[in-house]
């Protein structure tokens, strides 16, 4: 089925690049066999006509003129050839190698596909790549997310899009309704960036928590794009905020190794225990992580990184559901 | 396979122009260069093969031949150039520069702007949508540490590491013979044949406290086999702890993290196991939680974390006997509210995943044979 079809678009691009006139209808069904053998005319301009939409989808610059001087009042066909090739380009072997690479990092991820095709156009026309000094180094990408080609096409064709989200904090899902401004992977997770429209500002999506199937409701190109969005920022931003001052924090020597890594500061205390500075940006943030040392790690200041630690220890004791606490 | 047939044609289209190029290029070879199995590159070729001009005659015909394994074609002028990139071929190698660009440490940032440049000439208009994804490979880890990693790599060199295992929390010297610097999941890794425990390892390069690439020879032993870590770095296996965990709406984000099973919506919140080789890293999981996960099973570990709790609690409220009465002290001062929670709370956490290195997380020890 989907075999027959390839075959005959192919045929088609052969035939519409290998001509220099324009060809009408009718002598394009002569050319191409599996059209040929279409039983009626209506069926073939409608196979026709689709065909034609989806050559052009791929960038396949089909041209169509009136300047065929056997049927003066027909419409002609043609490919643009110099349109259809891409420029001439020459690489040197280290650029391959790099190019290479580059379409590597998606060998797990939906634009796997792309990502080799474009290689192979490139390489086409240039020396083998000098691989040498980047075996066995891989960057990789990866796109888990069902969301992701939907919404990367919602993003390169700026159409909005509805799906419905599962909110982080509260685990509520809730139908959200986006102009999608662009997708990107940050600390090894996708997120879209874009105006809600419903909550009437920009906000932050993780691609993991799309709960359903993305639908596009509007038209191409209905919105712009904020010329000054820096997603990277934007993502960082909402997700993570900067150092804002110091804890101190009493360690037992030998233990929370992880935590030692990051101290700006650390003072003996003779008693078997360390006194550790380290940046401090959000109390919450840092209060996890310090809990899951136990008895080893007690939080000397600031209060409310040491009333976050108590908070959740105490939580541990009389967990979430048999009080309040969760929310 | 649910390939659609334009898919197809544009593979097709770029394959012409390609094999045109390397005539007698190796059947292996080319599927791997389009990312397909070398089934559907013959069944590719034998659709070539039936295509051609106007007429269809047998010399209007594509000549393909792939006996012998080697690929042969010719007679394909007019699809011998390549159609120019559309705008996800083109998205593809841009974006997959701009990341390698980050990468610290990659031997030849000159030629990677070199063809950054050409490359975006050659595609035109269909350069600018890559404007709107962006990829951020380097997750905070130091620089000299991936360098030191790659260069061992590039000249076969041993490393030896400082490395820390949070679960156990303690840092262990070793010898190690890399074999890949990879990526999984927005961070850094080393694989390596690792001459402690004479098997191969993985390790996560932001836990590297020191690394000093050795004068000798680094090249692994050829049983060393890599992993696939396509899937991630969690491979649970049967003979794991089967943990039940009770999630409140606030600790739902575990679900995302960490390979969960058997996810069952409960009243009182959601029901997950999760299976592990080591029940250390859980409890931390749950204290890091702080009350918004319950151990149901099994019972050691749900006492294991009380009993640190309250150890820990201890110091901060140093006149109650830590064992006797614990902390149901509803005389608290009114600030013991909750606070704000981070917006995004994963996002954060990643430093907080189970160690992939020793002891293995990873069910049944690595995959090799």
């Amino acid at each position: 089925m989907s075999t027959a079809k390839t075959e005959r678009l192919l045929n088609l691009v052969i035939c519409l690049l290998s001509t220099r006139r324009p060809l009408t209808k009718a002598q394009i069904r002569q050319a191409v066999p599996q059209y040929a053998e279409n039983a009626s005319t209506e069926a073939f301009e409608r196979m026709f006509e689709r065909d034609k939409d989806e050559l052009r989808d791929l960038g396949i610059p089909l041209l169509t003129s009136f300047e065929n001087p056997l049927f003066e009042d027909e419409v002609g066909y043609r490919v643009d050839r110099d349109a259809y090739a891409l420029p001439e380009v020459s690489f040197e072997p280290d650029e391959l190698a790099v190019l290479g690479l580059a379409s590597r990092v998606w060998q797990q991820a939906s634009l796997a596909g792309p990502a080799s095709r474009a290689l192979a156009k490139l390489t086409a026309l240039g020396a083998p790549p000098d691989d040498g000094s980047l075996i066995g180094l891989e960057p990789r990408i990866r796109t888990a997310e069902p969301a992701f080609d939907a919404l990367w096409a919602a993003v390169r064709d700026r159409v909005p899009v509805r799906f419905t989200y599962r909110t982080a904090a509260t685990g509520a899902v809730a139908t959200r309704t986006v102009e999608p401004w662009a997708v990107t992977s940050w600390h090894g997770r996708w997120y879209l960036t874009g105006y809600d429209r419903d909550r009437r500002a920009p906000r932050v999506f993780r691609l993991s928590r799309v709960e359903s199937a993305v639908r596009t409701v509007g038209r191409p190109g209905e919105y712009e794009v904020p010329a000054d969005h820096d997603p990277r920022l934007f993502v960082g931003s909402t997700v993570q905020e900067r150092p804002r001052t110091t804890a101190r924090l009493r360690v037992r020597e030998g233990t929370a190794h992880m935590v030692r890594r990051r101290a700006t500061d650390v003072r003996d205390l003779g008693d078997g225990w360390h006194e550790l500075s380290v940046d401090l940006d959000d109390p919450e943030v840092l209060a996890e992580e310090l809990v899951s040392h136990g008895a080893n790690v007690v939080v000397v200041e600031p209060s409310d990184l040491r009333d976050a630690v108590v908070r959740r220890l105490r939580g541990v004791l009389a967990p979430a559901g048999t009080g309040e606490g969760a929310r | 396979m649910s390939e659609s047939a334009t898919e197809r044609l544009s593979r097709l289209l770029a394959m012409v122009p390609w094999l045109l190029a390397h005539q007698g290029v190796p059947l292996a070879e080319a599927a791997t260069a389009f990312g397909v199995d070398q089934r559907q590159l013959v069944k590719d070729l034998e659709l070539l093969f039936v295509c051609g001009l106007p007429g269809h005659m047998p010399d209007d015909l594509i000549e393909a031949d792939w006996e012998g394994g080697f690929v042969y074609v010719g007679n394909a002028d007019a699809i011998a150039r390549p159609l120019r990139l559309g705008v996800d071929e083109a998205l593809a190698l841009i974006v997959g520069l701009r990341a390698l660009a980050d990468v610290p440490g990659l031997g030849d940032r000159e030629a990677l702007d070199r063809a950054l440049a050409k490359l975006e000439s050659a595609a035109g208009a269909a350069a600018a949508p890559a404007e709107s994804v962006r990829v951020d490979l380097d997750a905070g880890t130091d620089p000299a540490v991936v360098q030191a990693c790659e260069d061992a790599l590039r000249r076969r060199r041993r490393l030896h590491l400082r490395y820390l295992v949070p679960r156990r929390d303690e840092t262990t010297e070793r010898d190690v013979d890399p074999m890949r610097v990879l990526t999984v999941e927005g961070h850094w890794y080393l694989e390596a044949w690792c001459h402690r425990v004479e098997d191969v390892r993985t390790f996560r390069l932001d836990r590297v406290v020191d690394v000093r690439v050795l004068d000798v020879d680094g090249t692994a032993p050829p049983t060393a086999r890599s992993r696939d870590l396509n899937a991630g770095l969690f491979e649970p296996s049967p003979h794991d702890h089967l943990v039940t965990l009770n999630l409140s709406p606030a600790a739902r984000w575990v679900v995302d993290y960490y390979p969960v099973e058997a996810v069952v919506e409960q009243p009182d919140g959601l029901r997950v196991g999760i299976r592990t080789a080591d029940l250390a890293w859980l409890r931390q999981l749950v204290l890091r939680l702080g009350g918004d996960a319950t151990v149901l099973d099994p019972l050691e570990l749900a006492d294991d974390v009380r009993r640190t709790a309250e150890r820990a609690l201890a110091a901060y409220e140093p006149s109650e006997p830590p064992s006797s009465q614990p902390s149901e002290r509803p005389s608290e001062p009114p600030s013991d509210q909750p606070s704000k929670r981070t917006s995004e709370p994963p996002s954060e956490r990643t430093d907080q995943r189970p160690d992939p290195a020793e002891p293995s997380p990873v069910g049944g020890g690595t995959a090799e044979g």
